[in-house]
């Protein structure tokens, strides 16, 4: 856009804003911040999120709770590859964003776009599969069955990685594949691809609330999830700063949240379980064996 | 207005009185109310208004599926609404149907908390009047201190305003005691079902006339219940009662509350409205039951500075 010509259209630009209960407000602070591209030039502004919007996706979080957690596994595991599905669709928007944010080549962008897509797939696949997997029957010494049973924790809060897509999805898929909720805060150099994902997510059968995606600083919205006594669950991959991740696992101990703690992991390799048993319960019961 | 009022003779002098009252402007009541609604009170003022809000409640069940035990555990709740914490003021009164006053009251004498009873064929209102006073005389008898009664929306849509009136007189009647006392008398428009702002006032100015004691909105089982525009019209009206009347009247919203940020709309438009006087449970109460909660978790959060969530509150 170098020469303006008659014909020259205004560009009609997207406004990056949170995903909250399946929908989409501004931050309640009115706040935004710019976002650069690899290169240090402006991107975007995205919403600020503030200590408010992370109150009211847990309570988003909290009311989807039951039912996702109450669908079969099976349906989890079909929404989770329905939201790969879509991505496929859209992978030349993300194939681009990627290239802006990052500057990788055409090549890398398709590796990790193709990497997160089959990431949700494998994490589908696992979502009916796991109970059979972490529970089982016990043998016990008296007539009875006993069965162990994983069952999701709750609200998982989570503090997105770097990377804009392939991190995202690494860490939210297998909390959600296993019936938690989560509420996301997505890493605060890539918050518009977090977004895009969101729009994504939005329109592929999860339901509302299952979901919900802030965009801000680690430092200032992280301390009130993690002292938030209606949150059961965070996850610390992506928080940097090793003593701001001390103090939001101390403050996570008030109701005894289960807490990962950020550790070196290569995103691009096969991942382990860990990443689905670490918000599970194993529920165990016992029935009298006979008539 | 003047004060010489006794406009309660007929049909036609009431109908006289309540069709010359000023038109409510609809739109500006809404607009009002929606700007009162914006107001941010924080902090001190937020913890002070909370404490306030929870001394207003009038905790209530009226369900098909009370049972004693129900009725036993939220008269508990209404007396300690947060256990862990002495400094969290009692609730104004909890309400139940008639036939469960004895059961709150066992828990509740000597208490402070109220017990108060829905009565006169609650929520419909149909039923002869015989059957209404009867229903009346039941709870009090039970050892109710405060009555809701509803009144007769189909007489007063259809014009019979001196029906509406002497009903009114005759239950407040009926809320005598023998010891010469007498149970307080909330006079329930259930605004949702009165189609007009104008109804809304003829309805607040013909209860009062007729001797309530409190004029509340709703039943909470009509849609639209409480709303803050229908609220702000009857606490105007008990603010021109008094001009005219030297009489203060108690304003009750009920049905639809259920959060803090909606209570503090409501004080904040008390103040505004009728003044500093009616923020007073004595003059002001909240209908509501899951409303108690959500004030407690954000009584907690300004004390502890950390949000709470529903795991830390009782079901009910």
């Amino acid at each position: 856009m170098t020469r303006a010509t008659p014909a020259a259209r205004v560009g009609v630009r997207k406004t990056s804003k949170l995903f909250i209960g399946g929908a989409f407000p501004r931050s309640e602070s009115g706040r935004t911040f710019v976002v650069n591209d690899h290169e240090g030039g402006f991107l975007a502004n995205a919403a600020l999120a503030s200590r408010k919007d992370a109150r009211d996706a847990v309570v988003a979080a909290r009311a989807a709770f039951p039912g996702w957690a109450g669908r079969t596994a099976y349906n989890r595991g079909q929404v989770v590859y329905r939201i790969a599905e879509l991505l496929e669709a859209r992978r030349d928007q993300f194939e681009g964003e990627l290239r802006a944010s990052e500057g990788v080549s055409a090549a890398t962008a398709r590796q990790y776009v193709d990497a997160a897509i089959d990431r949700l797939v494998w994490y589908a696949g696992w979502s009916d599969k796991i109970a059979q997997v972490v529970g089982g029957a016990n043998a016990v010494a008296g007539p009875f069955f006993n069965h162990s049973a994983p069952e999701p924790t709750g609200v998982v809060a989570i503090v997105a990685p770097r990377g804009p897509l392939l991190g995202l999805v690494s860490v939210l898929a297998p909390v959600i594949a296993t019936g938690n909720t989560a509420v996301v805060l997505a890493s605060e150099a890539h918050p518009l691809t977090a977004i895009t994902l969101a729009e994504v997510m939005a329109t592929s059968d999860l339901p509302g609330g299952v979901v919900n995606i802030l965009t801000g600083r680690a430092a200032e919205v992280g301390p009130w999830l993690a002292a938030h006594m209606d949150v059961n669950g965070i996850d610390l991959t992506g928080v940097e700063d090793p003593s701001l991740a001390r103090d939001l696992e101390i403050a996570a101990a008030d109701n005894l949240k289960r807490v990962r703690r950020p550790r070196a992991e290569d995103l691009l390799a096969p991942p382990a379980l860990d990443r689905m048993t670490d918000f599970l319960e194993i529920k165990t019961v016992w029935h009298p064996m006979g008539s | 207005m003047t004060a010489t009022l006794s406009p309660a003779t007929s049909d036609a002098s009431l109908r006289r009185f309540l069709h010359g009252l000023p038109a409510v402007d609809k739109v500006g009541a809404d607009a009002r109310a929606a700007r009162l609604g914006t107001r941010s009170i924080k902090t001190t003022a937020k913890a002070y208004a909370i404490d306030l809000a929870i001394s207003m409640v009038d905790l209530t069940t009226l369900e098909g599926h009370d049972t004693p035990g129900k009725v036993r555990a939220l008269a508990n709740k209404a007396m300690r609404p947060d256990p862990s914490d002495p400094t969290c003021p009692a609730t104004a009164a909890v309400c139940v149907y008639g036939d469960l006053v004895e059961v709150a009251k066992q828990t509740l004498t000597g208490s402070g908390v109220q017990v108060a009873a829905v009565a006169t064929a609650f929520p419909s209102g149909r039923a002869r009047l015989d059957v209404k006073l009867a229903d009346t005389r039941d709870a009090v008898a039970a050892g109710a201190d405060e009555i809701d009664m509803v009144i007769d929306r189909g007489a007063f849509l259809a014009g019979h305003y001196m029906t509406v009136f002497e009903e009114i007189v005759a239950v407040r009647e009926a809320c005598e005691r023998p010891d010469g006392t007498a149970a307080h008398l909330k006079v329930i428009l259930e605004t949702g079902e009165l189609q007009t702002y104008d109804n809304v006032r003829r309805a607040s100015w013909l209860a009062m006339l007729a001797g309530a004691h409190f004029i509340k909105t709703s039943t909470g089982k009509i849609s639209p219940a409480a709303t803050l525009p229908v609220t702000l019209i009857m606490l105007e009206a008990v603010r021109d009662f008094r001009d005219a009347h030297g009489q203060m009247i108690g304003v009750k919203p009920a049905g639809g509350i259920r959060t803090t940020k909606d209570a503090i709309k409501y004080l904040v438009m008390v103040n505004e409205t009728c003044g500093p006087d009616w923020l007073d449970p004595s003059w002001f109460r909240f209908g509501a039951s899951t409303l108690l909660n959500d004030l407690l978790l954000q009584r907690t959060k300004l004390a502890t500075g950390r949000y709470g969530g529903p795991d830390y509150v009782t079901l009910d």
